[in-house]
């Protein structure tokens, strides 16, 4: 990838000389390396700045493309921001779109999903598998409903690409997102995968210009960041498998351990339809920013309780998985990855315990709980 | 965002953790925030009966860092005063003192609620003595 800010600095758009043709040439082995892992055309990948960009790509794109054949969008209350704001953007076009809510598994309600297909949908939009608790949706299932009903199958599959198996044209997925930096690859790249045959699918440009990458992505390439992810996408062609065994069994450890050592201690989410490298636990009475700072200078995780004043809000995918908002707050997503060694987790295993116990110490909530009052009877004055 | 070294201190090494005696008369608590906020705090004074002054004070909080060093400092700042000094204590010494960014206020915002309710939980309790005061 490096070379390709230096000693190769050709735009892949300029076909008049050997720069351009050296950059035009590593751009589409990049794209046959990503197209390989997908298992599809290397003419059905479409590059971007990253994954919010493919899933506003993908969702305006299709509602403008289809809006002769129906204005109606489907997707889930849990699915990233990058999605439900492009719906919305959408509404605001005159779109409708419905969010659908999800089972406490944090998986699709099919039944659901079926019946809310009208005769305007153009469109269900399903992430592959969730960002903040891992959960894989049933893709072949909503596939089948998709092509049943005729409908475009949209996924966003940032989190699945490059660690599960993620071929689309086998689930029956139209379009799908995804971006470099979630796969080992450098940030600033994406892909909008766009499906060319039964059905051929199209997307109106979001951005206008020289007309790049068929016409639906405006803009010079960004080599280094493509060849870059072609390669990530190579290697993990070779590890995936690999990685998925190794980091599930020291994702399954780390767990384990905090339900043996910590009482009160809930996973979030479907545990049997999940991504290898996530875990996404509750500790029951501790505020998961506060527990995060007793261990942040080592440990970085991510907490589903945003305590800021501009939103007390916590995590809405919790929230939607029917968690009250104690628990969502009281939230903690571990991701671990390639590198995640053994003794990396013994010492989390160790900090994170510590952490906890150090908060319920300092807990008023967890000392009721403890002397049998009811949380819920209390009084609370809300701020 | 980074926090200040003297919100690490208060967090790592928190001052008057602890409880007291919420039925005695001497003991004033406030209790103030919510568990679907992702805060709360209980703050409680031990007023001696002769002087009046607060002779010890404990907090516990459910929270982030900035809520658990504003309470911690709060303790500090009650023992040894007047109920009528620890009144005055405003949200913005706290704010001060540990350098907490806007988003972090409401933490010190709080802090200042508990601190009045359990001055007034300790009146309510004592009101006699005020009528005879």
């Amino acid at each position: 990838m490096i070379p390709y800010f230096y000693q190769h600095p050709g735009n892949a758009a300029s076909r008049n000389h050997p720069f351009g043709w050296e950059a035009e040439s590593a751009v589409d082995h990049a794209r046959e390396q990503i197209a390989k892992l997908l298992n599809v055309d290397d003419k059905e990948i479409i590059f971007t700045s990253g994954a919010t960009e493919s899933d506003n790509l993908a969702i305006k794109g299709v509602f403008e493309m289809y809006k002769s054949k129906g204005n109606h969008i489907i997707t889930l209350t849990t699915e990233h921001k990058a999605v439900l704001d492009s719906c919305m953007r959408v509404e605001s076009m005159g779109g409708e779109v419905t969010y659908l809510e999800v089972l406490s598994n944090g998986r699709v309600d099919l039944a659901a999903l079926e019946a809310a297909i009208r005769p305007s949908t153009i469109m269900i939009s399903i992430m592959w598998a969730n960002n903040e608790t891992g959960v894989i949706q049933p893709m072949k299932e909503i596939g089948d409903i998709c092509a049943k009903h005729g409908v475009l199958f949209m996924s966003d599959a940032t989190q699945a690409v490059g660690k599960i198996p993620t071929n689309p044209k086998e689930v029956g997925v139209h379009l799908m997102a995804f971006t470099g930096h979630k796969m080992y690859g450098p940030k600033g790249i994406g892909v909008l995968f766009v499906n060319r045959k039964n059905p051929r699918v199209k997307v109106t440009a979001q951005m206008d210009g020289g007309g790049h990458e068929r016409g639906m992505r405006s803009g010079t390439l960004n080599v280094p960041g493509i060849v870059g992810m072609g390669k990530a996408a190579e290697l993990a062609m070779h590890e995936m498998s690999a990685d998925a065994e190794k980091v599930s069994k020291l994702r399954d450890r780390l767990e384990k351990a905090f339900m043996t050592n910590i009482e009160e201690t809930y996973i979030n989410g479907d545990v049997n339809n999940r991504m290898p490298h996530v875990t996404n636990i509750s500790f029951k009475h501790v505020e998961g920013e506060g527990l995060m700072m007793t261990f942040n200078q080592e440990i970085g995780v991510s907490s589903g309780s945003a305590c800021t004043s501009a939103s007390l809000e916590p995590s809405y995918v919790l929230v939607a998985l029917g968690l009250g908002d104690d628990l969502a707050h009281s939230s903690i997503r571990f991701s671990l990855g390639r590198f995640t060694t053994d003794e990396e987790i013994d010492y989390a295993i160790e900090a994170i315990t510590k952490g906890v116990q150090h908060m319920r110490d300092l807990s008023p909530i967890w000392e009721m709980y403890k002397e049998g009052i009811d949380i819920e009877s209390v009084q609370w004055s809300a701020h | 965002m980074a926090y200040s070294e003297k919100v690490l201190d208060h967090f790592k090494n928190p001052k008057n953790v602890g409880t007291l005696d919420k039925n005695s008369k001497t003991v004033g608590t406030g209790l103030v925030g919510a568990p679907e906020c992702g805060d709360v705090m209980r703050l409680q004074i031990e007023v001696d009966e002769e002087s009046g002054i607060i002779k010890d004070a404990r907090f516990k909080t459910f929270g982030c860092g900035s809520a658990i060093a504003s309470s911690s400092l709060a303790t500090e700042w009650l023992k040894g005063k007047t109920l009528e000094e620890a009144e005055s204590i405003d949200n913005m010494a706290i704010v001060e003192e540990l350098a907490l960014p806007p988003v972090k206020i409401h933490c010190s915002v709080l802090a200042e609620d508990a601190i009045k309710a359990a001055i007034k939980d300790y009146q309510s309790k004592n009101v006699d003595k005020l009528v005879n005061a």
